[in-house]
């Protein structure tokens, strides 16, 4: 296993923050849905930030805690290469851009969401947008699907969000413990 | 003002640190939020602000910052996108140091396999509230909803395209709807 701390085996040498920042300007830029498939294509492929094994190990931690995997791994690549500087110019470059792409939207379907024209376009679009949420969801389920232990662990969590409408917080708080307990004890 | 910014940044901010699994878990919780409790906005007009962001590039929450600017302007969305980004992130760098210690834990897998379902329930939840609140002014909106599934499910097409043909299929119900 690879030390993250330490200086990595790559040919290329350590970014400077403001190469950081410009990586993941372009990452946001050109990420539309799944960004981390691209991720990965610049940061070990292109610019050689990092190895394959390096790279695992990161997206390990980003999916461990809370938060999308590449909004966390922006902060740990940042991170890691020129510290807190660093990992401000990794989150700030991911998101300046799309920052301002989605404002301007807002403020051109802010001026136009009485249009007939504008209302149908986004109305289809997030009937689409909802279709692209059902296929992950599907997508995320079909892996659990011969493990009845973690079925009905979707199922309690489903019903207690979307029928039951219960807050978060203590769902997450009760249902995440109750489920590893479960999960432990009855593994294979 | 500054109460309604309080409360933003306070709702992103739990937010950003029970997204366990990404942003598509906490959907529900926002929209609970955003729409039931603090009226902001109407479900409908939520997921608006979801497929606008869904057409822009960029991760895919910045949903956020298009809630923040609706509720309170320039600041709102600033606010929102600081208060959902930064915890989650300030947390990883924090945790990196220690990572290597932490990966090898025998516990680790174990609670992964724990968190796996409830992220997958949350993802479920997120998936049948949108698609319900988005379809609700028509039911051929279903149409659409139903074949970007089976075409996301079963082709490699890009997701952006996919998009494209629903806003374009929303966009036909203006004559024949």
């Amino acid at each position: 296993m690879t030390d993250l701390t330490a200086p990595s085996g790559v040919e290329a040498p350590p970014p400077s923050v403001g190469e950081i920042f410009l990586g993941f300007l372009h990452l946001g830029l050109i990420g539309f849905g799944g960004v981390l498939p691209l991720a990965h294509h610049m940061m070990v492929e292109q610019r050689r930030w990092l190895t394959q094994a390096e790279f695992t190990d990161l997206l390990g931690l980003c999916q461990f805690l809370p938060g999308g995997n590449i909004i966390n791994m922006s902060a740990a690549v940042g991170m890691r290469f020129r510290g807190a500087p660093g990992a401000v110019a990794g989150i700030c470059g991911l998101i300046a851009a799309p920052t301002v792409i989605v404002l301007a939207l807002a403020v051109v379907y802010g001026r136009y969401q009485d249009n007939p024209y504008v209302t149908h376009l986004v109305g289809g679009l997030a009937a689409a947008a909802a279709g692209l949420l059902c296929a992950v969801s599907v997508k995320m389920l079909l892996p659990l699907r011969k493990r009845a232990l973690s079925l009905l662990v979707v199922a309690v969590c489903f019903v207690a969000i979307a029928v039951l409408r219960w807050p978060l917080l203590p769902v997450m708080l009760t249902l995440a413990p109750v489920s590893i307990l479960l999960h432990a004890r009855f593994r294979k | 003002m500054t109460a309604t910014l309080l409360a933003l940044a306070a709702i992103f901010a739990e937010l950003s640190l029970l997204a366990f699994g990404g942003g598509n878990t906490i959907l529900p919780e926002m929209q609970r939020q955003v729409v039931d409790v603090h009226q902001w906005m109407s479900a409908r007009e939520f997921t608006a602000l979801f497929a606008l962001a869904q057409a822009a590039p960029g991760p895919n929450m910045m949903v956020v910052t298009l809630v923040g600017w609706r509720v309170a302007g320039l600041p709102g969305a600033i606010v929102c996108t600081l208060a959902k980004f930064g915890p989650c992130t300030v947390l990883t760098a924090l945790l990196l140091r220690i990572w290597d210690r932490f990966k090898q834990a025998r516990w680790r897998p174990l609670v992964q396999a724990g968190i796996a379902p409830v992220t997958v329930g949350l993802v479920a939840a997120s998936a049948v509230l949108i698609t319900e609140a988005s379809n609700r002014a028509s039911w051929s909106l279903y149409a659409i909803t139903a074949l970007v599934t089976l075409f996301s499910l079963r082709t490699r097409i890009h997701p952006l395209w996919l998009l494209a043909g629903g806003g374009l299929g929303g966009l036909a119900g203006v004559w024949f709807v």
